[in-house]
């Protein structure tokens, strides 16, 4: 059969000689590199003790965003649930009523605003979407829980903390400005 | 009709015969698709609207065949007439795709641009039309106009900023309601959709103002904040209705009617019954009908695929019915151990709040007063 290509080369067929049937140099070469690594840095990492950095461009866990005055920046417009390629949003809109202009930067709000975990693929297409400045994703990931109720991010689960009455969560939440 | 006249139109190089006394932008529409101009205050099923927004302005470059000249301007081709032979350069030209995209910046100078909140964000001409032909920055360095609120009564809201005075609502409460109460008042920069003094609209067709509405400045109060249209399942129904043809399009979340409208054709305006008659409703079907009991179920609703509200829709009968549960057959006749049914954890659709029977928008008690908790 004519080769396609001139990259094949041709088994070496070649019967093995004492030294090499004896495979006793190549276990000794084999056991010199796995020795040489006990003196290589190491690589793993003690993880709770010890976390490893992300990269500036991570996406984690959802935050829902106040703006300076502490009130909610999402007005429940739909367009994160309808962005999102795994369907993981969920929200149920409200009309603000009065005295409550306190809480809600606009109209309407999203009075229930779920994000299912199980389903999220950390895209960051509802960051995008969103034109209120409403939704980020963090720089922490969902905790693993042995049952599936768990993953189910509810408003109070996402918000951030109010900066006007809880500065020192809300600074905590924000943390270091890269 | 033997003595009717037909006269030879051609728009953007398509001819087509049309009865003396059609307008431009009638003859463009029945070549359809893109030689159509849009329009945001022609209504064809209103008689005098049209002329005021100047979005379908379209260039001729032969006036007819007996008087080839061009007409000097641009004109409005929902108010300008065929002539045999005229030739209409809609989306070929130059000076009318930037004209519009003037018109566009004009219309957008005061609106809010509160999409995000609107109701009727996804089927508003507006959006379209600036998605389409506008630009995507603004000019405009000043303070947007702003009203004083006015209260149209329990079932029609308004928010006048986003109003382009269009003026299809003063018309249609003109020709289907018995007595207007509801008009521009004041003028210029000042002038407002308003009653004289704070009526409620409540004559039983005013609810097709919402339908006519090319933005969001008359939306339904009854589906205020329900939901995002894109979100609902469109479905033709009808029923037996006294006072109108109850031929509408339901939107429905799961089986809940969520809101009512009439049945709009591909130029957004309401489709005519099959007596040729255009198919406005009455306020009962749109506004106190939201039980899935009182309303003959067609099919799905037809979306243009451009559309929004086309996403998560499929073609034909697809998710009409529910899916057989397979789990037992597959699984030796066994329920499985661990089941987890969305609706114990969610707290978004709760199966036993039925905001389609809410009457207004829904607060923030509405979710908060059940006993689903658990």
């Amino acid at each position: 059969m004519q080769a396609l290509t001139n990259k094949a080369q041709a088994v070496n067929r070649k019967p093995m000689t004492f030294l090499e049937r004896l495979y006793l140099i190549n276990i000794i070469k084999g056991m010199m590199i796995t020795f040489s690594h006990m003196f290589k840095k190491q690589p793993t990492i003690r993880y709770p003790e010890e976390k490893r950095e992300f990269s500036p461009v991570f996406r984690g866990l959802h935050v829902l965003n106040r703006d300076e005055e502490g009130r909610e920046r999402c007005t429940a417009c739909g367009l994160c649930a309808v962005a999102c390629p795994a369907e993981a949003i969920t929200m149920e809109a409200a009309e603000r009523i009065e005295g409550e202009e306190n809480l809600y930067r606009e109209e309407k709000y999203a009075a229930k605003y779920e994000i299912n975990m199980l389903r999220c693929i950390f895209c960051g297409l509802c960051e995008d979407a969103c034109p209120k400045d409403a939704i980020y994703l963090s720089e922490t990931f969902a905790p693993a829980n042995f049952t599936r109720k768990g993953f189910i991010y509810g408003k109070p689960d996402l918000l951030i903390p109010n900066p006007k009455t809880e500065a020192e969560a809300y600074a905590e939440a924000k943390g270091v400005e890269a | 009709m033997s003595e009717q006249t037909f006269f030879k139109v051609t728009v953007d190089g398509i001819t087509i015969e049309v009865p003396a006394g059609t307008t431009i932008l009638q003859a463009a529409r029945k070549i359809g698709g893109e030689v159509a101009p849009p329009a945001m205050c022609y209504y064809s099923k209103l008689k005098g609207s049209g002329g005021k927004c100047r979005t379908c302005l379209v260039e001729v470059a032969k006036g007819s065949e007996k008087d080839p000249r061009p007409m000097p301007k641009l004109v409005a081709s929902c108010r300008t007439t065929v002539m045999d032979g005229m030739e209409v350069k809609n989306i070929t030209s130059e000076k009318v795709v930037e004209a519009r995209a003037g018109v566009v910046e004009f219309l957008l100078l005061n609106h809010p641009l509160d999409c995000p909140i609107c109701d009727q964000a996804g089927e508003c001409h507006l959006q379209d039309l600036s998605f389409d032909h506008g630009k995507s920055k603004t000019r405009f360095e000043f303070q947007k106009r702003t009203f004083k609120k006015h209260d149209l009564g329990k079932n029609i809201q308004l928010h006048m900023t986003r109003c382009i005075l269009c003026y299809r609502c003063v018309f249609t409460a003109d020709q289907l309601t018995n007595k207007r109460v509801h008009g521009i008042l004041d003028r210029g920069d000042h002038a407002e959709i308003a009653t004289h003094i704070e009526k409620s609209l409540d004559n039983e067709f005013i609810g097709n103002v919402i339908d006519v509405c090319p933005v969001g400045a008359l939306t339904d109060k009854t589906f205020r904040f329900k939901n995002r249209v894109w979100f609902l399942k469109p479905m033709d129904a009808h029923r037996d209705c006294p006072s109108c043809s109850g031929r509408v399009t339901l939107w429905n979340r799961g089986d809940e009617v969520y809101r009512v409208t009439a049945r709009k054709d591909e130029w957004g305006e309401i489709e005519d019954t099959p007596d040729g008659k255009p198919g406005w409703i009455c306020n009962t079907c749109r506004f106190d009908k939201k039980e899935a009991t009182d309303w003959v179920i067609e099919g799905p609703r037809a979306i243009s695929r451009a559309s929004v509200i086309s996403q998560g829709h499929y073609a034909g009968n697809v998710g009409m019915t529910l899916p057989t549960e397979t789990f037992k057959a597959v699984n030796g006749g066994r329920t499985p151990h661990l089941l987890m049914d969305i609706h114990d954890e969610s707290e978004v659709n709760q199966q036993n709040i039925h905001l389609g029977q809410i009457q207004g928008p829904s607060h923030g008690d509405t979710f908060n007063k059940t006993e689903n908790a658990s």
